[in-house]
């Protein structure tokens, strides 16, 4: 029992008629460790199943829809507080995906609001949100220069009622990333998320959209959570399709990147790939989750991790991080 | 002009001086006193200005205090949990 | 996992898995007399383990875990695995439950219906609602009372009574013939013995009950009885709750419902017999 289990129900939903009841337990368990139990759920709806399993994958669906309301409330609060900016609001990830009605936002779990917002407006997108009930979640120096300085948001603010947080990004890879895609562009690109109003929210143009999320898998998230953005790669390539999108890739500097993305997702999801050496290490490192929902092959797991960070910064400053990460664990 | 949110985004539960109003949009749940009830009831949908609603609070629901202050305080409040609009 | 232990209360499935055997061992025991999880699938999966693999043999702590997690939540010594066990239902319960709105509160019913009592630890509510049940009344939960949003009813969730400190003593004195688990010395909150349910709340425990009267019950105060206002009963009963948020509008339509259909009273008590004279005259007096 692994992530294939999971992988392969996603992609053909008639196999789970043949799960006994451990395989189901498995499912279910693994499906929640990787967040996509909502998904599960929506790709399962009407298939044969035990009615235990059908109580489950319902209660995902119920909560899946209201996190969906809290999403989109989110962010017609974050738009009601800089509409007055003037300024291009570009609704990103999950967020993105259930205000555009698309497949990848079924029953998809949705944290964080994260936006893309032009670069010279951060401090007017920040005053706004700070006059607006937002506020910073934790007053630390060392972070919040980190932040700063390198990332490529402002550090994260959470609403003091709603109790929700919102990510400011100005472009989708962080400074120190050798990679510097065209922020420029995706702003520029963009189309609203409700045809021809003005000053609402937008999302990232189809080519972008799969960009971004490739460049979230590989560069910014540790493959982390890898089952559920390659899902996402994987819906909005059925429904955008791929024309341009590998030289859209390209002239953002991530060819590579979302060339791997597509191999992986259809490896998982779609009709297959041929695959090199590199891509099967992603995919066993993916799907690297037992039976119990436990992550597995922790060898595997650190070397990734020490690759992400290393792909994100230089060498020297990458020491520097994790001593100063290391040291503050210590003193905790 | 202010309007309340459309009638179908909001659950109304009268329950003795409070009443609880759960806000569909927001997903959202406001335990709420005298006046907030009246006013949604009075601005409705289509919206009415300030002085307009503050005469019909004053006719339809003997709120005499409603002076223009408070009330606008209370709009506000309002507006910022989405229960109401500026139109 | 190597241990692993499946068992049903009320509507909900567990399936525990341990690095180690007694745990599993004392749930078995305890557990005996109830059901597996229908269909063999179990609602949340529990998981009982080692921070590091030589933990499980030296100084052993058992972290827990399972389908809903809390960040940083501190390991028990493997003599209170039992503990840990039960903390990592509760804790799949209180973050992962969506189908029944969950009450922190403790419920028993008599002739279809039930009365519930909420309140913080060290109220009473597991107490009393162990010495009720063995005055004529079903015992359906000492932790959570589960309310269906769809029909308004209380579904029985009866899971071991977890009995604190001086509850111990008094539980054990008038429950002679009852089943206990062992006695757990220095837990976080003291001494703990875990009581077995009775074996006709074990075999009711799929019939829910309507609900007809709140209790907000206060041990260690002089005698007081007094009626709490819907308004209020709804802002305690939001705090009572672990997942009236995540239950959005069906979770309102719960709680709004029961509030208008159920008398509410705070109840101070100074000791258990005068609390039980008190939840007598209030049940007959409905």
């Amino acid at each position: 029992m692994n992530g294939w289990l999971l992988a392969r129900i996603l992609r053909a939903p008639g196999d789970a008629a043949a799960l006994d009841a451990a395989g189901w337990t498995a499912l279910i368990a693994i499906a929640r460790a990787e967040q996509m139990i909502g998904t599960l759920a929506w790709r399962l709806e009407g298939t044969p199943m035990p009615p235990a399993v059908a109580r489950i994958l319902a209660d995902a669906r119920a909560s899946a829809e209201h996190g969906r309301t809290l999403a989109l409330w989110e962010a017609e609060a974050a738009r009601r507080a800089l509409a007055s900016l003037g300024i291009p609001v570009v609704l990103l990830k999950g967020t993105a995906f259930v205000a555009a009605g698309l497949m990848a936002g079924q029953g998809r779990s949705i944290g964080d609001l994260d936006i893309l917002v032009p670069r010279a407006s951060l401090q007017a997108v920040e005053r706004a949100l700070l006059t607006n009930g937002w506020e910073w979640v934790k007053p630390d120096a060392y972070d919040d220069a980190y932040y700063r300085r390198w990332m490529h948001e402002l550090p994260p603010l959470v609403h003091r009622e709603r109790d929700r947080m919102i990510d400011v990004h100005h472009t989708i890879l962080p400074l120190t990333a050798r990679i510097t895609p065209d922020a420029a562009g995706l702003l520029a690109e963009a189309v609203p998320l409700r045809a021809g109003e003005k000053g609402g929210l937008a999302m990232l143009s189809r080519t972008d959209v799969i960009v971004h999320a490739a460049a979230h898998l590989f560069a910014d998230g540790e493959l982390a959570g890898g089952l559920r953005n390659l899902w996402d790669v994987h819906c909005l390539v059925e429904e955008f399709g791929v024309v341009g999108l590998i030289e859209r890739a390209e002239h953002h500097g991530l060819g590579d990147a979302v060339g791997r993305a597509l191999r992986l997702a259809a490896a998982l999801y779609g009709d297959g790939a041929t695959l090199s050496p590199g891509d099967r290490l992603c995919l066993h490192r993916v799907t690297a989750r037992d039976g119990w929902g436990r992550a597995t092959r922790p060898v595997t797991r650190l070397g990734f991790y020490i690759r992400s960070h290393w792909l994100r910064m230089p060498p020297a400053m990458l020491a520097r991080h994790l001593w100063i990460k290391w040291r503050k664990q210590g003193a905790a | 002009m202010y309007s309340a949110a459309p009638a179908d985004t909001l659950r109304i539960v009268p329950l003795d001086a409070f009443t609880a109003i759960y806000h569909r949009a927001s997903g959202i749940t406001h335990l709420v006193a005298s006046p907030v009830p009246e006013i949604l009831a009075a601005l409705g949908p289509d919206g009415m200005t300030l002085p307009a609603l503050t005469a019909r609070l004053v006719e339809r629901y003997d709120l005499l205090d409603a002076d223009g202050a408070a009330l606008r305080a209370r709009l506000d409040e309002l507006v910022a949990a989405g229960l109401a609009r500026i139109a | 996992m190597r241990h692993v232990f499946s068992v049903r209360v009320g509507p909900v499935g567990f399936r525990v898995g341990s690095h180690w055997r007694t745990p599993i061992r004392q749930l078995a025991t305890l557990y005996a007399d109830y059901p597996r999880p229908e269909n063999g699938v179990p609602d949340f999966t529990v998981r009982l383990f080692a921070h590091r693999p030589w933990r499980r043999v030296i100084r052993p702590a058992v972290m827990i875990g399972g389908d809903f997690m809390i960040p940083d939540a501190a390991p028990l010594p493997l003599a209170q695995g039992l503990l840990a066990a039960e903390m990592a239902m509760n804790l799949q319960m209180a973050l992962g439950q969506r189908r029944y709105l969950l009450l922190h509160a403790s419920a028993v019913e008599r002739d279809g219906r039930v009365l519930l009592m909420t309140g913080e630890s060290g109220s009473g509510k597991s107490t009393l609602a162990a010495l009720l049940s063995r005055a004529g009344w079903r015992l359906m939960g000492d932790e959570f009372a589960l309310i269906d949003p769809a029909t308004g009813l209380a579904h029985a969730f009866p899971r071991l009574v977890s009995l604190k400190n001086e509850a111990i003593a008094a539980v054990e004195a008038a429950a002679p013939g009852a089943r206990f688990g062992p006695l757990l010395e220095g837990t976080p909150k003291g001494a703990i013995r875990h009581l077995v349910p009775d074996a006709a709340a074990v075999a009711t425990m799929d019939m829910p009950g309507r609900p007809a009267l709140l209790l907000f019950p206060r041990f260690g105060f002089a005698p007081d009885i007094r009626a709490v206002a819907p308004g209020e009963v709804l802002m305690r009963l939001t705090q009572a709750s672990t997942n009236y948020v995540a239950m959005g509008e069906r979770g309102f339509t719960a709680l709004t419902g029961l509030v208008r259909s159920v008398p509410a009273r705070a109840i101070d008590y100074p000791d258990t017999d005068r609390a039980l004279a008190q939840v007598a005259a209030l049940w007959d007096a409905l």
